[in-house]
């Protein structure tokens, strides 16, 4: 963090955040059986990682992760200018008939989230799709809602949130920063 | 969303491996490794070039190539036409300049080009804000070709950096050999060259290549060995004795093969003349990758369609 951030979250909070959501999952699906997690890269990917670690902890049973790169359906593609980088999409199980939970770290105008279901959809027809995240910031720009919000933050659309992670940054929390007045 | 860490693509051409810089063509490989999964799934789709038209324009014959543009295309939602030069107005006198600027005109973005000239997708490319894809121009350059091979091997090899690549037969009239020279050397692999003299490039040793006669020599602990057919339909002198005797001297075979390392894979562009530049067997054995080289031709070809189109700007 540094002095033109606002901690939202720090390493603890996360902890905890993630823990309460593994339970919400369990509670909401009745159980473990037929889950699967979809993790949005990259933050996505290791947050997923990270739920099943905690599912496994409370239940004793592996939950399937899969990666999901939603480049190839991003809906600005077809503007001029140099394409964005395309990364493997690895999901090393059938969707069909599971309950689906996928994982992003910030749901901001819901464009990845919709990019992200046209996407699973094109894999396989999932039983349920729901949506869980690390931070919801609001300003959506398309019907979508998450099923599970680690901290809901309020922002306004010059803010930057940013979360870093162990895995990618080396250490864990979420910030605000960059606002007109911050 | 994604970020771009890597130089981003801005030609809207690809003509030929001898103008990409190293990091395009790592970026190409690295792109063509994530769309190969595309063709894994059962919906063999994904919506990138939805709206994007694409014009494969053939005039020279190609199966492989063209079935594989086609699919390439397919696979990313554009919408693909296909031209040969038999059923076009190009017989009726039509020169190939007007020919591209009707394309163009009827709104096009790729143009996907097999032209027996050297050098005419280049000189076309100028004259059109179409993408060209250059998919073969005489005996000068064929990218997509080199690239999948590129892909091929660092699939398997997990590297290029290093690797004895040698490329057996008519290599005069190979525009397969070429592009790989371009691509090899900059990728740091260390290329031989081995056919008869005749058909050989005068001075092709300049490209930072070597040039061996003798096969058993030239494959010596090669990690890899393309063959390439004998180009008869582009020879009108006597090259060499006969196709029979080419058969003997520079056939590969099993025998022969062990000369390379134990692990060495074994290449072929197609059209694979079974007998004459390779042995049945040996093409059929488990270290011929000829067929896993037509499948990642996909994934490349995807890779520099959805590159490419992200730089043309044709008027909407």
């Amino acid at each position: 963090m540094t002095a033109s951030e606002k901690q939202v979250l720090d390493a603890g909070g996360m902890e905890r955040v993630l823990a309460r959501i593994a339970h919400e999952i369990l509670e909401r699906n009745q159980g473990i059986s037929n889950l699967a997690l979809i993790g949005i890269r990259t933050r996505g990917v290791f947050l997923a990682e990270r739920l099943q670690k905690k599912l496994y902890e409370i239940e004793k049973k592996e939950v399937p992760v899969g990666i999901l790169d939603i480049t190839l359906y991003r809906d600005d593609l077809s503007e001029v200018g140099p394409k964005p980088e395309v990364h493997e999409t690895n999901i090393p199980f059938d969707l069909k008939g599971k309950a689906v939970i996928l994982v992003d770290d910030v749901l901001f105008t819901g464009r990845t989230i919709r990019a992200a279901l046209d996407a699973l959809i094109d894999l396989g027809r999932p039983k349920v799709i729901r949506l869980a995240v690390l931070v919801d910031r609001g300003h959506r720009e398309l019907p979508i809602k998450a099923d599970y919000v680690g901290k809901n933050v309020p922002t306004s659309l010059q803010d930057r949130v940013t979360i870093r992670l162990k895995e990618t940054d080396g250490e864990d929390e979420a910030v605000i920063s960059g606002g007109p007045k911050a | 969303m994604t970020q771009n860490i890597k130089t981003p693509w801005t030609q809207k051409d690809l003509l030929g491996l001898r103008d990409l810089s190293v990091a395009e063509i790592e970026l190409i490989l690295d792109t063509a490794k994530s769309f190969s999964e595309v063709s894994q799934r059962e919906v063999k789709k994904v919506p990138v070039l939805r709206g994007k038209t694409v014009v494969n324009l053939f005039l020279e014959p190609s199966t492989r190539t063209r079935v594989s543009f086609e699919l390439a295309e397919k696979r990313l939602s554009a919408d693909s036409i296909g031209m040969a030069s038999g059923g076009s107005s190009m017989t009726k006198g039509e020169s190939l300049w007007d020919t591209i600027a009707n394309i163009e005109a009827l709104k096009v973005d790729i143009i996907v080009m097999r032209h027996g000239s050297s050098g005419a997708p280049h000189r076309v490319s100028n004259y059109t804000k179409c993408g060209i894809v250059n998919a073969g121009d005489g005996i000068n350059e064929h990218p997509t070709q080199a690239l999948l091979d590129m892909f091929t091997l660092r699939e398997i090899k997990g590297k290029i950096k290093g690797l004895k690549v040698v490329f057996v037969g008519d290599i005069l009239h190979s525009r397969v050999a070429r592009s790989n020279v371009w691509g090899l050397t900059k990728l740091g692999a260390e290329v031989v060259i081995c056919g008869p003299k005749t058909l050989i490039p005068w001075g092709i040793e300049e490209l930072g290549v070597k040039v061996i006669h003798d096969v058993k020599k030239a494959i010596d602990g090669a990690d890899a060995v393309t063959l390439l057919r004998i180009q008869m339909e582009r020879q009108n002198e006597t090259l060499f004795p006969s196709i029979r005797e080419y058969a003997s001297t520079y056939g590969m075979n099993t025998e022969l093969f062990k000369y390379a390392k134990p692990d060495a894979i074994l290449m072929h562009p197609g059209p694979v003349n079974r007998g004459v530049e390779i042995e049945s067997a040996l093409a059929d054995s488990a270290q011929s990758y000829i067929l896993k080289q037509v499948t990642n031709g996909i994934a490349v070809r995807m890779a520099v369609l959805y590159l490419l189109s992200g730089a043309i700007k044709n008027e909407k």
